[in-house]
């Protein structure tokens, strides 16, 4: 699980988060929720050790990211799985040498070994075969599926992902959103997912988050959700005319 | 003033990170390997074709210009053309018009990285990404740019050799004006210069890269600057490594 607790975040005079607690728990999808600019990639790069806190901790299960070592840092992001929005996917290695990359670089595996295990994590996103193909040659979501793949083959305890439905069509965001929860309830790791697709938090909002002007405005799930009478997270959710028809149904 | 001070602060901080032990020796031999073919082999065709004209052109002009005044011997020109191939063009001009090819691809690469979010993903992974992306790149050029210095010296050479048959000197001549009062040092001189420029020009250009913000935009911003900073850095360190070594 990850904890964090009063976390403030300033750049320049621009208050950006204040005062931001919350406890992202193990086994469960945990969505932050928000307009842009509301400060929740901000977040998700502190979780990440990308951006420094201003005050507050992160704790991942008890561990205090900012206040251990660089080395100890490192060991620990190797336990983190990121689904970036674009997919981050290393441009100059094929399909296969993106996934085994990070095997390469942190595990004594055989070949054989490293290959099985690329070979299954791309079975695990449906995109058996891929292997020789280059991050050009690839459509949106498959390039989702592979940095997918990519952040699962190390068996991360916590997966992380910024806006993963960005760009993608309805079909295939929910393809994508119901292959982030599988993975998460298969092996129980804690997920936190950063969007402001509301078909993503209908689909697999367990545990939601409304940061709205830096603040945590509302927490829930998808059931409370639909029936809160938060003003902000109304506004927020139910800006569209279907999703207007979904509350009043 | 506040703004140098920064980029200063940030290279020097990039360094540190940068001169670190690699994570994994045997990628970072392919790394190596790859770095040596991208910043070397695939620049030894234009250091041919340009040391061999520009080589060509210094013989001819130095022949037109010692043209009528007969107390000038003939060999001198096998002597201006080696020497100013030596100390100058080999060394210094193609330094510059490496930090134009090899800068200009060093810092587009690593700015479409960071814009892309792939030096991120790097670092979420636990690796040092400075290190894993700038030094092979530094390594590479500080190897490779000596030997590209080197065979720029001697086409160059050959260059001045065929344009001085044009303008009538002939092969002993300037054969003996490529031996007259040779000064072995002065290669050792252009050697070390090119190792501080392959620095310059790998480093300089790898900040510009590493640190861009925002899109498309800021990459050939970033290339801009990496070019035009490098550049400038290489006339000056050509100015006191040449104050320093042979006065």
């Amino acid at each position: 699980m990850i904890e964090i607790q009063n976390i403030e975040k300033h750049f320049g005079t621009n208050h950006v988060l204040k005062n931001v607690s919350f406890l992202f728990e193990r086994g469960k999808t945990n969505l932050i929720i928000g307009e842009s600019g509301s400060g929740k990639t901000t977040l998700i790069k502190i979780l990440i050790g990308l951006h420094t806190v201003d005050s507050g901790t992160v704790l991942f299960n008890g561990v205090d990211f900012n206040t251990i070592k660089t080395k100890k840092q490192r060991l620990l992001r190797q336990e983190i799985g990121m689904l970036f929005q674009g997919g981050a996917l290393y441009d100059y290695m094929s399909v296969e040498e993106n996934i085994m990359f990070p095997l390469n670089m942190f595990t004594e595996k055989t070949e054989i070994e490293k290959l099985e295990r690329v070979n299954f994590c791309l079975k695990r996103v449906k995109l058996e075969g891929k292997n020789g193909l280059m991050p050009s040659e690839l459509s949106g979501g498959m390039t989702k599926r592979v940095a997918i793949a990519r952040a699962i083959v190390m068996q991360p305890k916590y997966l992380l992902c910024d806006e993963p439905n960005s760009g993608l069509d309805p079909k295939t965001a929910i393809i994508i959103d119901n292959l982030i929860q599988e993975i998460t309830k298969e092996y129980n790791i804690t997920t936190i997912v950063n969007t402001h697709d509301m078909n993503s938090v209908m689909e697999i909002g367990e545990n939601i988050t409304f940061i709205n002007k830096g603040e945590i405005w509302w927490k829930g799930n998808k059931d409370e959700l639909l029936n809160s009478n938060n003003k902000e997270l109304n506004e927020f959710v139910f800006a569209s005319e279907l999703f207007k028809r979904l509350k009043k149904a | 003033m506040t703004k140098l001070l920064s980029h200063l602060g940030l290279y020097f901080i990039m360094m540190k990170k940068v001169i670190s032990k690699p994570e994994n020796w045997s990628i970072f031999r392919k790394q190596l390997a790859l770095e040596m073919e991208k910043v070397g082999l695939n620049s030894v065709s234009l250091v041919i074709i340009l040391s061999f004209f520009v080589g060509a052109v210094v013989s001819i002009q130095t022949a037109i210009n010692m043209s009528g005044r007969s107390f000038l011997p003939s060999y001198l020109v096998g002597l201006a053309s080696r020497d100013s191939l030596i100390l100058e063009f080999s060394p210094t001009m193609l330094s510059l018009i490496l930090a134009g090819k090899v800068g200009s691809s060093i810092a587009s690469e690593l700015g479409s990285m960071r814009v892309t979010e792939q030096i991120d993903a790097l670092e979420i992974m636990g690796i040092n990404s400075a290190s894993f992306l700038i030094l092979p790149k530094v390594i590479a050029a500080i190897f490779i740019f000596p030997f590209l210095i080197i065979i720029s010296m001697g086409v160059g050479m050959i260059g001045a050799w065929i344009g001085g048959l044009s303008v009538d000197i002939t092969t002993g001549d300037f054969i003996y004006g490529l031996k007259y009062q040779f000064n072995p040092f002065y290669i050792t001189y252009a050697i070390i210069k090119t190792i501080f420029f392959a620095f310059i020009i790998s480093t300089v250009s790898a900040y510009f890269g590493y640190h861009t913000k925002g899109g498309a935009i800021a990459v050939g911003k970033a290339s801009t600057n990496a070019v035009v900073n490098s550049s400038i850095l290489i006339l000056l360190f050509n100015y006191i490594l040449t104050d320093i070594i042979l006065s």
